[in-house]
């Protein structure tokens, strides 16, 4: 699994792009998905976000998912769970000072988000605490119905 | 320094304008002087008096005393506790804040008493993970990290406010510090991340040692491209190191700590390696003293607590200034006459 993690964040641009796909696919669908059910809806993406982001990325289902802004290396593997960057432990090898076997979740992010347009820039926003509510709950369920949200206000704002 | 409106020991200073804290700590700064910070150990004790001991070590040599909130994930009396007693006698100290052992609901309401108790300065960290410390079983809480935790600090002091929305009926006056490590992977990265702490409410910095100039060098430069070298109060991490044995122990199992190759030998090829140490520090503290962007030195002396004193005198860093202390204006009345506290007008010696 960690190997993964990895390898990921090696193709942390291709992943980000899947990711753009994906939304815009499940944005399109939404109307659909609010027709099946809000509830069934979000147990089934869950799942199935649970099994794909757990194996590719070490995912722990914050349901808070941050891994466009971090170079698609998940900060809930960090052993601090920092969400802003990395701490003042890194070791002289870019390894975690807690976990020395592992390699620090946040050097990895500075790599992967190299790769990503706009990436560094996107690991400048300040993070704010993670919701714990949220913990299990499907974050593309609510990325999608945030953008179909902004997008239809986007449409009225410039329909006035 | 003696400020004009000095108070009764304990109590806290009129707040200045543009000032957001009753501290010295912040007076002193803003007053342009070159400040010095020390780290209080604190004791495996219940014992105010050890406490009181420790600090005094510091008398006439530090502007502020960092108390530490279980460095290394170690279990000693508490950072509020320290600052609680260190304040009844008028010092004042730095409370560090780590994010590993208490939730948002604890740390808010740690913030509000420490306040309370006259609490000015508060280093909001991350902290070390359990597994480095003596209780290696226990949970590890991280609800905040020390970005979030500025953020929410900054909250309760600029918005009144719990990060729940509920009102205070008092904000807590403090004034919001973090911690850097330049030395640090990935380097070209540090500057930034500084950049965001101050975004998220941090006023000064307080380093991890810093051995190595050339890499402290290219972190300052950074910060100024960055535009940042004039939104923050920089205190450099400085710590004299006792033997060639020592450095190289902490090289190896402190992580994020670098030390050069150089230094080692020196300390090494001397007769007296912890006179050399201590000299290595002077210089350190001289020269990061002539950078620019910098405004003061944390000390940390673990275990050789009375070197403090030592260096900060050689080192010639005060200027003659005499920080204040317990006592300090009734033993020496050369030191009364007042400083105007807008100007960076130091005390002759």
């Amino acid at each position: 699994m960690y190997r993964m993690r990895l390898w990921s964040v090696r193709h942390a641009r291709g992943l980000n792009q899947l990711y753009r796909a994906l939304e815009t696919v499940l944005a399109m669908l939404q109307p659909l998905l609010r027709r099946l059910g809000e509830r069934r809806v979000e147990r089934s993406l869950a799942a199935v976000e649970r099994q794909v982001k757990g194996f590719m990325f070490g995912c722990q289902m914050c349901g808070q998912c941050v891994l466009s802004s971090t170079g698609m290396s998940c900060p809930m593997n960090c052993p601090k769970q920092l969400r802003n960057g990395p701490c003042g432990g890194v070791r002289a090898n870019g390894h975690c000072e807690v976990l020395p076997d592992m390699k620090c979740v946040w050097v990895s992010a500075w790599e992967g988000s190299q790769r990503i347009p706009g990436g560094v820039e996107a690991l400048r926003s300040v993070q704010f605490a993670v919701d714990r509510r949220l913990q299990g709950s499907s974050s593309w369920l609510r990325a999608v119905n945030e953008r179909v949200q902004v997008e239809g206000a986007a449409r009225t704002g410039a329909g006035q | 320094m003696k400020f004009r409106d000095e108070p009764v020991p304990g109590d806290p200073l009129p707040i200045l304008p543009g000032h957001v804290s009753p501290g010295r700590f912040e007076r002193v700064l803003r007053a342009g002087a070159f400040a010095v910070t020390a780290e209080l150990a604190p004791p495996d004790s219940a014992d105010p008096e050890e406490v009181y001991a420790r600090a005094r070590i510091f008398d006439g040599y530090v502007d502020a005393i960092n108390a530490t909130d279980g460095s290394g994930a170690n279990c000693h009396m508490s950072s509020m506790g320290v600052c609680s007693l260190l304040t009844r006698v008028g010092y004042a100290p730095i409370m560090q804040i780590s994010c590993r052992d208490r939730n948002r609901i604890g740390i808010q309401g740690d913030i509000l008493g420490a306040s309370a108790m006259g609490v000015c300065n508060v280093l909001c960290l991350t902290g070390d993970g359990v597994q480095a410390g003596d209780h290696p079983q226990a949970k590890p809480v991280f609800d905040l990290d020390s970005v979030s935790l500025l953020s929410l600090a900054r909250t309760l002091r600029d918005e009144q406010r719990f990060q729940s929305g509920r009102k205070l009926s008092k904000a807590p006056r403090v004034f919001l510090g973090a911690a850097e490590n330049p030395s640090a992977l990935p380097h070209e990265w540090r500057a930034m991340r500084l950049v965001k702490k101050i975004e998220a409410g941090a006023q000064f910095i307080q380093t991890q040692y810093c051995y190595d100039m050339p890499l402290l060098r290219s972190f300052l430069q950074k910060l100024e491209d960055l535009g940042a070298a004039n939104r923050i109060f920089l205190l450099i991490g400085v710590g004299p190191l006792r033997s060639a044995k020592a450095a190289e122990w902490m090289r190896q199992n402190v992580p994020g700590i670098h030390i050069p190759d150089a230094l080692i030998t020196r300390l090494r090829g001397a007769a007296d390696p912890a006179r050399e140490g201590r000299n290595i520090c002077i210089e350190l503290i001289q020269e990061v003293h002539a950078m620019k962007g910098v405004h003061g030195v944390h000390v940390m002396a673990y275990r050789q607590e009375e070197s403090v004193a030592e260096v900060i005198d050689k080192s010639g860093v005060l200027a003659g200034r005499v920080p204040w202390y317990p006592g300090r204006d009734r033993q020496d009345p050369a030191q009364s006459n007042t400083a105007d506290t807008n100007t960076a007008d130091r005390v002759a010696s």
